[in-house]
């Protein structure tokens, strides 16, 4: 993607952002035909507030719950050597457990790809998906593994050297994606 | 935090909460099918052991493998040293070998120091127990096992109440949990004869008592050291009689605790001298979990100091 989004502009507000959970959930939905085997996995930190609003809009719609956890993949990435040790978050598998459940992990921004990388790794040590899928609020383009996202908020052109700041107010008392740098 | 973890007072305050903080969410490891984690691979942490210690080495060695680290186990008997190898030459040695992490347990305090600050070795040291100096990683699993049932694993243990019982004066792991308990905001009394109260305690940031029956009522925690056999020929008490009479742990001095005060014991025990089995086996005793606390906090020491050592290396 060479084109490049100018810094400090607010790309999606927060009623951009409840409308894509909205549509993220009927798509899930529309491919899983129903809800009957899914289970939502958030990836530390903001994937998970997302996870959680994906999930209780596909309850909303089906009417049956849908599990909804959270999984922190710290212990699993490569570049422990580069940054060093970080604070851990919690990783919370429903008591459904993943074996032969169609997995949508949730995470808040697509970048390189080895975050989802690590999660793939993460989910392979708690047991065997049916189906892995893949979730995200923004795919900011410059991947390095070959991995893609099923469903996507929304495609954010960027040059690498940006930063894109995705703010959810569970965490941060704003729901919005803001490009800067 | 420091790029060595050779004494508890090497903590501050929020080193120990983080520590403690990312050994219970490893904790949470052990209850999946799988119980390891990719963190560590390709890195070599040497369990250095030049005295014996089945429980503490056999715990670094489950964290270390736990965090898909290579594990190297040198113990002293059977190897070079008891050819009469310098600690400088063994050292050297596993340098060449590239080790990551040594975890070093030595009969001589300041054993640990040593290797870490000669500059024989770039790797980081971390001190499984020196002579009768510290012991920081007995000391965090002793602070993790607290702060789990005394505050919800949260935070750290303000305004609680520690009394540490028994040989103070040839206990490693009595120096180091007063320093971490009191960076940790604890109050401790240490009790025991004052023959074996060490020189010096005044200066220590604890209260001192004698009487065990004085100093248990209201406490949250009291923790029973292991009377060491070869002490007993020395003279330090008249008797184990006299001793389990003054200073044993029994049914009705545990129950001056505080409700949900608990009972703990770093091993092994001497069941029937410094604590009757009844309390160790009780309601309000730990001492099993101790172990489990032991291989998490451990995994947590080993994923910061590794973690940091990089992180260092990088920058200069």
């Amino acid at each position: 993607m060479a084109a490049r989004t100018p810094p400090g502009v607010r790309v999606l507000d927060a009623d951009d952002i409840s409308r894509i959970v909205s549509r993220i959930a009927h798509e899930i939905l529309e491919h899983a035909q129903g809800a009957h085997d899914v289970i939502v996995l958030g990836i530390q930190t903001r994937g998970v507030p997302l996870a959680q609003r994906i999930a209780s809009r596909m309850t909303q719609i089906e009417g049956v719950p849908v599990p909804v956890g959270s999984l922190d993949i710290t212990m699993y990435r490569d570049d422990l050597r580069l940054r060093g040790a970080r604070p851990l978050h919690a990783t919370e598998v429903p008591s459904e457990g993943v074996d032969g459940r169609l997995v949508v992990l949730v995470d808040d921004v697509l970048f390189s790809g080895r975050t989802v990388r690590a999660a793939l790794d993460a989910i392979n040590d708690i047991g065997r998906p049916r189906a892995v899928q893949l979730a995200v609020l923004v795919d900011r383009g410059h991947r390095e593994l070959p991995l893609r996202a099923d469903y996507v908020g929304k495609n954010i052109p960027t040059s690498r050297d940006q930063a894109v700041r995705v703010r959810i107010h569970e965490l941060d008392g704003v729901d919005e994606v803001v490009v800067e740098g | 935090m420091n790029k060595h973890l050779l004494s508890a007072a090497d903590l501050t305050r929020d080193d120990a909460v983080a520590i403690l903080d990312t050994a219970v969410e490893l904790a949470r490891v052990s209850d999946r099918t799988v119980k390891k984690l990719p963190t560590l691979r390709g890195r070599t942490v040497v369990n250095l052991f030049f005295e014996d210690s089945t429980r503490t080495r056999i715990s670094f060695e489950a964290a270390a493998k736990r965090l898909s680290a290579d594990v190297i186990t040198f113990s002293a008997k059977g190897s070079s040293v008891s050819k009469g190898e310098s600690l400088k030459d063994t050292a050297l040695t596993l340098e060449a070998m590239g080790a990551d992490a040594i975890v070093v347990r030595h009969g001589a305090s300041g054993a640990p120091h040593r290797l870490a600050h000669s500059g024989w070795i770039d790797g980081v040291v971390v001190n499984a127990g020196d002579g009768t100096h510290e012991h920081p990683t007995q000391a965090l699993l002793d602070a993790y096992t607290l702060r789990h049932h005394l505050s919800s694993d949260e935070g750290a243990l303000d305004g609680r109440h520690v009394v540490i019982v028994g040989d103070v004066l040839h206990s490693r792991v009595a120096r180091s949990n007063v320093l971490l308990l009191h960076t940790l905001g604890a109050r401790v009394t240490l009790v025991a004869p004052p023959t074996l109260m060490p020189v010096g305690v005044e200066s220590w940031p604890c209260g001192i008592s004698y009487d065990l029956d004085a100093a248990l009522p209201g406490a949250d925690a009291v923790m029973m050291l292991r009377v060491q056999a070869e002490r007993m020929n020395a003279a330090y008490f008249p008797s184990a009689n006299e001793y389990s009479r003054r200073y044993g742990l029994d049914v009705r001095r545990s129950d001056l605790l505080a409700d949900g005060g608990i009972v703990m014991h770093p091993g092994p025990m001497n069941r029937g001298m410094e604590i009757t089995a009844e309390v160790a086996d009780g309601p309000r005793s730990v001492i099993v979990e101790q172990v489990t606390n032991g291989v998490h906090v451990r995994m947590a020491v080993l994923y910061r100091l590794l973690g940091a050592a990089d992180v260092i290396g990088e920058a200069s």
